[in-house]
């Protein structure tokens, strides 16, 4: 292939990413069709959902916030080649962290909100590493561990909410009581969404790109993520960047979760990450990996998922309309894989004498698409009524 | 069963991992197929089981043309295949495995697999507990239960791929008399492909030598183990004369080095290779010279003995505290263990540079490698990816990666493959090395090479070490008769 063909074909590698979400629009509208609702009528009301005045729209990015801090986090792991699956628990150590401050310390908002995020991304970050030593030192695979930590984290939420921290007036099983108002994130028009989580959100996905593209430790994740024993041999330490890598994306998922309890809700509630974690897999496998296209794909699923809540109300669709489309364009992502495996991309150039060995692109082949897929059903599109 | 094979090719790319080869397998009789690894016995083994089509070629049994889609396929029509790690389910019990293979219907008939695998299994002499599971089994169980399995298809002709590695000296015993009598008194026909030229002698009644990607050979059996080595191995030209390097202080010592795996035992290596000092070890492949060269790299922790580096006693150091003490080591799968296909040269660089900043300063780096490029003659740019460049590029982008000084350098088949400009390259930069006073340790399958590059020799058969040789004394046959195994 010269280099004129490949670069007549950069467009498409580049906008790889909305393949899927295109495909996945068509099949879903395919499917109103069938059960005879306009696809129009209902793409329109999504929209409204969404944009239909300025509360619904400061709901998209008060959604949007925690799902780009748990993705910007994923960025890395998946770089290390970990399928970090646990950051569900690391999002809801990370409220639970932020809750704990907020229930115990009094102060001004300068000193709790600072102590709020510290506690709630060293939460995060010590439930990452414990999945993360289990793999080193037990040989547990992450994604079990991650799973396994996934269930303690919800239990251990359930308790808290039942026991130590319930209300005074008795346990509703829904959560604590709401936090002093000094505890909680400053909030546009009255509505869930913080400008200052924004910003910080903002800044660690910046983190990421300059940690993955400038940095010794960005280019060691890299090497392991391709070849964890070529980089071993190289002299890169697998454990202590395996984790690294874990604890860095469960500092930014644990202050996913701070969001969570001082934004969007203003206490500890049941279902804080409302799946949070595992939508944000999909955002970074759709973003192909890659950091600077995780803040798009990331709005975009806040837009069709708030946008679905409201669907119930205009038409006769039910707001489960905004999981099937953001469900198909993963199994699309899935199936069409990345633009290189296609092809597309060029080939990649081949190296006489090891004909067998395609190298990895991704941590791919490591997960069944099918335990992708069974952890898909798990976002709470309910939770985010509340 | 009669086999035959017809001027079999099978082409990876550029690499011919079958160049033709075309042979003949009797029915009745105990086959033996050797050669050096790459040689191309796995592929053509591969080939003749159905696990991968050639590139062209014919495959005949009792002279009709046949071509098989899969292995079940080809076991089907009476070929089958014992890997070398049996391809069992481990936590299935033995009665449920072996239904596996055989049985296609919704309904398992259990009383009918389990006579016909106790009927099977005391044909052979072989002992399995049809409950037991999989896991509790020993290697060599394992391995008993999946030639039944085999025998129960309709495999007619068998190829047992190095059988005896891992399994005990009374269950190699029984394996053996048991394929003395498949083909004795049941006419099947049985290919053996091992390195232990021993067990082939014992066994095998004709062989068949490849080298290369051909068949260079064939010999009846017993013969002389030398007149097999050197069909494998080639003829040795006479070397050319080479200066005697200067004697110098020892920099690597092995004292009483035991080392021990599951499927081979080290014992007592003693080993003193002196700065600037070329030592090479020769065996086949398996026969323990590759972890003697992964204890010294820190990658296998030796049961006993000690370790010393430059004065240092640095037994049980992890790879990486030696790497930074002035080890290196260049293993012989460079995109599998070494280097990282998708990454660039400069990425490759920056990993492997000891002076590591937070920051990585792209621009610096960018032009070292490019320098390293020109010193080094590597066909490629700073941005390339390692996977794009061929093998001998590689081999070089491993050697420009060394960081300079080194006290030990550890090489496994450092020219692999390459053709002979290439290899003749990496000596010479091999030989700066060692007139910094580097030592130099390595593995190579290439007996001139060998005999060439070195001042003294080791060789290793069946994980013990000979006496050590003193390159410019010793000859190719005598190699040929250590690594036979006689000493």
């Amino acid at each position: 292939m010269t280099e004129a063909q490949t670069s007549d074909r950069s467009w498409l590698i580049r906008l790889w990413p909305l393949v899927p979400i295109v495909a996945a629009l068509i099949v879903t509208s395919a499917l109103l069709m069938l059960f005879d609702a306009s696809p129009a009528v209902a793409y329109r009301a999504m929209w409204d959902g969404a944009f239909g005045g300025q509360d619904k729209f400061l709901s998209v990015l008060a959604f949007w916030v925690p799902l780009l801090l748990a993705s910007a986090g994923l960025v890395v792991t998946f770089t290390a080649g970990l399928w970090n699956i646990g950051i569900e628990g690391q999002i809801i150590l990370g409220a639970i962290g932020a809750s704990w401050v907020a229930l115990n310390v009094t102060g001004p908002a300068w000193v709790l909100i600072p102590l709020e995020i510290g506690a709630a991304m060293l939460g995060g970050a010590l439930w990452a590493a414990l999945s993360a030593v289990l793999k080193t030192r037990g040989k547990v695979n992450e994604i079990f561990s991650g799973l396994a930590l996934n269930n303690l984290a919800i239990i251990l939420t359930n308790y808290l909410i039942s026991g130590p921290w319930q209300p005074p007036e008795g346990g509703s099983f829904r959560g604590t009581t709401p936090f002093q108002s000094a505890a909680l994130l400053p909030r546009l028009f009255e509505s869930r969404f913080s400008p200052l989580s924004l910003i910080l959100a903002f800044a660690a996905v910046i983190a990421v790109y300059y940690v993955l593209r400038g940095t010794t430790w960005g280019l060691k994740l890299k090497a392991l993520g391709k070849n964890p024993y070529s980089a071993y041999l190289l002299g890169v330490s697998s454990e202590r960047e395996t984790i690294l890598a874990m604890m860095f994306c469960g500092a930014l998922a644990g202050l996913g979760g701070a969001v969570r309890v001082l934004s969007w809700f203003d206490s500890l509630r049941q279902s804080i990450s409302g799946g949070i974690g595992f939508l944000a897999l999909l955002v970074v496998m759709l973003a192909a990996y890659r950091i600077l296209w995780v803040p798009i794909i990331a709005l975009f699923f806040s837009i069709v998922l708030n946008g679905s809540i409201t669907l119930q109300l205009k038409t006769q669709l039910h707001s489960a309309l905004g999981g099937i489309l953001t469900g198909l364009m993963v199994l699309f992502v899935l199936l069409f894989g990345s633009a290189k495996q296609l092809g597309i991309g060029g080939k990649p150039g081949t190296a006489a004498g090891v004909p067998d060995v395609m190298p990895d692109e991704l941590p791919a082949g490591e997960i069944p698409p099918e335990l992708m897929a069974s952890s898909y059903p798990e976002v709470d599109v309910e939770a985010i009524h509340e | 069963m009669q086999v035959e094979l017809r001027d079999i090719r099978k082409y990876f790319g550029r690499v011919k991992a079958n160049d033709g080869i075309s042979l003949v397998l009797k029915p009745g009789k105990i086959y033996a197929l050797v050669g050096e690894n790459g040689a191309g016995k796995s592929t053509l083994m591969k080939i003749l089981s159905g696990y991968q089509p050639p590139t062209s070629g014919e495959i005949l049994l009792d002279g009709q043309p046949v071509r098989f889609h899969s292995p079940a396929d080809a076991l089907a029509k009476g070929v089958g295949m014992l890997y070398q790690d049996p391809l069992d389910m481990p936590p299935f019990r033995v009665i449920d495995n072996y239904l596996l293979g055989r049985s296609n219907s919704v309904r398992l008939n259990y009383k009918e697999a389990r006579n016909e695998l106790e009927g099977l299994s005391k044909r052979y002499g072989f002992e399995i507990d049809v409950h037991a599971t999989i896991d509790s089994l020993s290697m060599g169980e394992r391995q008993q239960l999946e030639l039944v399995r085999l025998l129960a298809g309709g495999a007619q002709v068998l190829i047992l791929d190095e059988p005896t590695t891992g399994i005990s000296a009374e269950q190699k015993e029984i394996l053996f008399e048991s394929m003395r009598k498949m083909t004795r008194e049941e006419g099947k026909t049985v290919i053996l492909v091992s390195h232990k030229l021993e067990e082939v002698q014992e066994l095998c009644v004709y062989a068949y030598v490849l080298r290369r990607g051909q068949l260079v050979g064939e010999q009846e059996l017993p013969c002389l183990n030398e007149q097999l080595v050197e069909m494998m191995f080639g003829q040795v030209p006479k070397r050319s004369q080479r200066p005697p390097f200067a004697v110098r202080e020892p920099v690597l010592e092995l004292q009483d080095v035991n080392i021990e795996t599951y499927q081979i035992t080290v014992p007592d290596i003693n080993l003193s290779v002196r700065a600037g000092e070329i030592f090479g070890l020769a065996g086949l492949e398996g026969s323990g010279q590759r972890l003697v060269m992964q204890a010294c790299s820190g990658l296998v922790a030796p049961a006993k003995g000690r370790v010393r580096l430059g004065g240092q006693d640095v037994t049980g150091w992890s790879y990486h505290r030696l790497q930074k003490f002035g080890m290196a080591y260049v293993p012989a799968g460079r995109l599998e263990e070494g280097l990282v296909a998708g990454l660039t040269l400069t990425e490759h660089l920056v990993l492997a540079r000891p002076d590591k900043k937070f920051f990585v300063d792209w621009k610096e780096n960018r032009q070292e490698m490019a320098e390293r490029i020109t010193t080094y003659q590597i066909v490629g740019r700073p941005e390339s990816t390692a996977d794009q460049l061929s093998g001998g590029n590689q081999q070089r982008l491993l050697f420009s990666l060394l960081n300079t000084p080194l006290k030990l350098l550890l090489l496994e088949h450092p020219t692999r493959g390459l053709d002979v400009r290439s290899s003749d390259y990496i000596w010479q930069l091999l030989y700066k090395r060692r007139d910094h006073g580097t030592a130099i340790l390595f593995i190579s399958a290439d007996l001139d090479e060998i005999i060439e590059h070195c001042d003294r020799i080791a060789v290793f058969s069946g994980g013990v070490m000979s006496r050590i040789l003193d390159a410019r004394e010793t000859t190719a046959e005598e190699l040929g008769h250590f690594i036979g195994g006689q000493v």
